[in-house]
């Protein structure tokens, strides 16, 4: 068959709401996209973990700090569900692992700012968590099978996230004046980086297009991000406290919310690199991949000995 | 740009990029230098079920790919059984070929029980 | 003798429940204390699935700290409306957050840097044999909610066990360099496994004579070391005072960002 029908094929199954399996004829572009966004979301999974897991050993009652290891734990079981994805697609956990560490494959840039507060830990899972699922709720019903069950089953187990971020929270809005001063301080500075998080404006998203024909996304960064907005100005008044934005207001005639500038220059140069928590970020995840080599080289050793059918070597160590 | 190398999920052939194949340079178990290879997992949820994909994981060996499932799959008591198998054994039918594997069975309406017309008498049949 | 068990802020505990709040102190000190230390690997770990794991067994450890620090709240609230000092009645977090480094009567082991993959496994290893034994034994404990616990915990402590004995083995009789690893390993925590045996005040007064467990326990170990490759090692110096609450300068620290937000926000709500 010429590839003409293969692609006619293709495209009629994604026209038809059937899921594309890893063995189905795709587009390479199709492939590639996929690729990128699965593991851009993986590594998002992953280093996320870094600035809540700054916190753990900190949490200030034993219960929120269980809370908070069983969450950051998710995001680890999230990564490597999202890895497995992509790993049907024909590219290696390692491989992926590589171009996270070599800078090629980018994070969401959320994660490039600091937690400087505790109350940074209820924000990130209201906010940040919040964003996230508009995402991922979307993402559910992706055109590729794999990456479809993957947000199936971190959909089931990110709202648990999200609720006891704002509930956090919720118990510092009603605690001393200081709590409420912290509570207040997080909230400005997780908000705009938010929104920040649902990508580039419709006019200026290049990805866009193409992945909506496909299927891979089904909304725009832009309805996304209104929908995030609507849902947030909300419930930040169960909270008393206020979003950073003059021009919040609800727009009666849209019915949504009216909100303000994002300051885009700050977003490109954290994409770029410039956020203040880059090259910390991602000097932990290499330290970490680095410094285990040897425990998996020796496991892997182990096991290959092992399943070695020559007895007589057993005992005998593996030079790494 | 070096991204197309394995198809874990069966029966895309080597010489169009598939999964390897276990001889000497490619040990059965254990996989190669510091890489875990990759393995399925088909979880119980209760007592009466059947195993189904739950997804996959890395692990150095069956042990701990049922450990690891343990930890990943079922931390909110989703199971209550786990297998688990090297994804490179599981061979898989070729969509390409599903035409002639799957559809010849749509005109056998016969073996459905919906076929047969009964008298209401007897119809708990 | 130690009297930091009959610390001022519980001065309204009879003796004999003071040995008993102690002992159930240090239960849970132990468990926190460990569970905090792998709470560290959170994010950092060699392997996502590991990562996974230790979280998992940090967790368990976690949850076994809380349901005997909420016990030895129960009984110290029994007898002193407020215990803590006019900071309300003890909980968890009272006891958790509130004590001093002199206070606390984890065992040395416990608060003993991850250092390495390899030293985090088998400090894991040799704490929950140990773990192991003694819950097996306080199952049938006279007090049945001690007892409870222990019965609850050793599910989770047998994986434990069997987790960090795999890898123990893993390790020791994987590549040279892991080797190399686990015997930098025993060599950095072995003097800190001869406390686990010699029974602090409050135990004896209890009857909890953990001498006994060792021979189950060095049996363990041998088994596991032989696989390993290791070699068990003797004639080393041992070290001990972390149940009488005499600790290695590592606790400080421990304390010092466990409580970071207790200490510096008093009496707040969380």
């Amino acid at each position: 068959m010429p590839v003409q029908n293969f692609e006619q094929i293709f495209q009629g199954k994604i026209d038809n709401e059937v899921k594309i399996e890893p063995k189905d004829w795709m587009p390479d572009a199709y492939r590639r996209t996929n690729i990128r966004q699965i593991s851009q979301h993986a590594h998002s999974e992953v280093v996320g973990m870094l600035p809540e897991g700054n916190w753990i050993t900190r949490a200030p009652s034993l219960k929120r700090k269980a809370i908070l290891l069983a969450k950051v734990q998710d995001e680890a079981g999230h990564g490597l569900y999202l890895y497995s994805a992509c790993e049907t697609l024909g590219v290696s956990r390692e491989e992926t692992m590589n171009d996270l560490h070599s800078g090629k494959a980018k994070y969401s840039s959320i994660f490039n700012y600091p937690t400087l507060t505790w109350a940074d830990i209820g924000a990130i899972g209201w906010l940040v968590d919040g964003a996230a699922i508009m995402n991922q709720v979307m993402l559910t019903r992706t055109s590729y099978g794999p990456y479809a069950r993957a947000m199936v089953r971190i959909c089931k187990e990110e709202s648990f996230h999200q609720r006891q971020g704002f509930e956090s929270l919720l118990v510092l809005s009603r605690g001393t004046e200081e709590q409420k001063a912290m509570c207040q301080d997080a909230i400005n500075r997780w908000w705009w980086p938010a929104l920040m998080m649902f990508g580039p404006k419709d006019s200026e998203s290049t990805n866009s297009d193409q992945s909506m024909k496909w299927k891979i996304k089904r909304k725009s960064n832009d309805e996304l991000r209104q929908n995030f907005v609507d849902m947030i100005a909300e419930q930040i008044k169960t909270l008393g406290m206020k979003l950073p934005d003059d021009k919040l207001k609800w727009n009666d005639e849209r019915r949504h919310y009216d909100f303000g500038e994002i300051n885009w220059d700050e977003f490109w140069q954290v994409v770029k690199g410039n956020g203040p928590c880059n090259k910390q970020r991602l000097d932990a995840r290499k330290k970490a991949w680095e410094e285990g080599e040897w425990v998996r080289e020796a496991a892997a050793a182990y096991a290959r000995k092992k399943a070695s059918p020559n007895p007589s070597k057993g005992g005998a160590l593996e030079a790494a | 740009m070096n991204y197309i190398r394995k198809f874990y999920y069966g029966d895309i052939p080597e010489d169009k990029g598939g999964a390897e194949i276990s001889d000497s340079k490619n040990p059965p178990s254990g996989g190669r230098g510091a890489d875990w290879p990759l393995w399925e997992v088909f979880i119980r949820s209760k007592q009466g079920l059947d195993h189904k994909h739950a997804g996959s994981l890395h692990a150095a060996d069956a042990q701990m790919a049922i450990e690891n499932a343990r930890d990943v799959y079922t931390r909110r008591m989703e199971g209550e059984s786990i297998w688990v198998v090297e994804s490179k054994y599981i061979t898989a039918s070729n969509p390409e070929e599903a035409g002639e594997l799957y559809d010849p069975a749509k005109d056998k309406i016969y073996r459905h029980p919906s076929f047969y017309n009964l008298p209401d008498e007897v119809n708990l049949m | 003798m130690e009297t930091t068990y009959s610390n001022n802020k519980f001065s309204k505990v009879p003796p004999q429940d003071g040995f008993r709040v102690a002992y159930i102190l240090h239960l849970a000190d132990n468990s926190l204390i460990l569970g905090q230390r792998n709470a560290e690997w959170c994010g950092h770990g060699p392997v996502l699935e590991q990562d996974i794991a230790i979280t998992n067994i940090s967790l368990d450890l976690i949850g076994q700290a809380r349901s005997f620090y909420q016990y030895a709240a129960q009984l110290i609230n029994q007898h002193s409306p407020s215990p803590g000092g006019g900071r309300g009645e003890a909980s968890e977090d009272s006891l958790a957050y509130l004590r001093t480094e002199r206070e606390f009567k984890n065992c040395l082991l416990a608060e003993q840097p991850n250092g390495d993959w390899a030293q985090t496994m088998l400090r894991q290893f040799l704490y929950s044999t140990y773990q192991y034994y003694l819950y097996r034994f306080l199952q049938t404990n006279s007090d049945t909610t001690i007892a409870g616990i222990a019965e609850k915990s050793l599910k989770e402590v047998s994986y434990h066990l069997r987790w960090s004995s795999e890898w123990v083995i893993r390790l020791g009789d994987g590549t040279e360099e892991s080797h190399k690893r686990m015997l930098r390993a025993v060599d950095e925590l072995w003097s800190y496994t001869g406390e686990l045996f010699i029974p602090a005040p409050y135990e004896k007064e209890l009857s909890i004579d953990t001498a006994f467990l060792k021979d189950d326990w060095a049996k363990k170990v041998n088994t596991v070391f032989d696989e390993a490759a290791l070699t068990v090692p003797s004639n080393v110096f041992m070290q001990e005072g972390g149940k009488t609450g005499t600790h290695t300068e590592h606790l400080g620290y421990i304390l010092s960002d466990l409580q970071y937000l207790q200490r510096a926000y008093p009496g707040c709500d969380w």
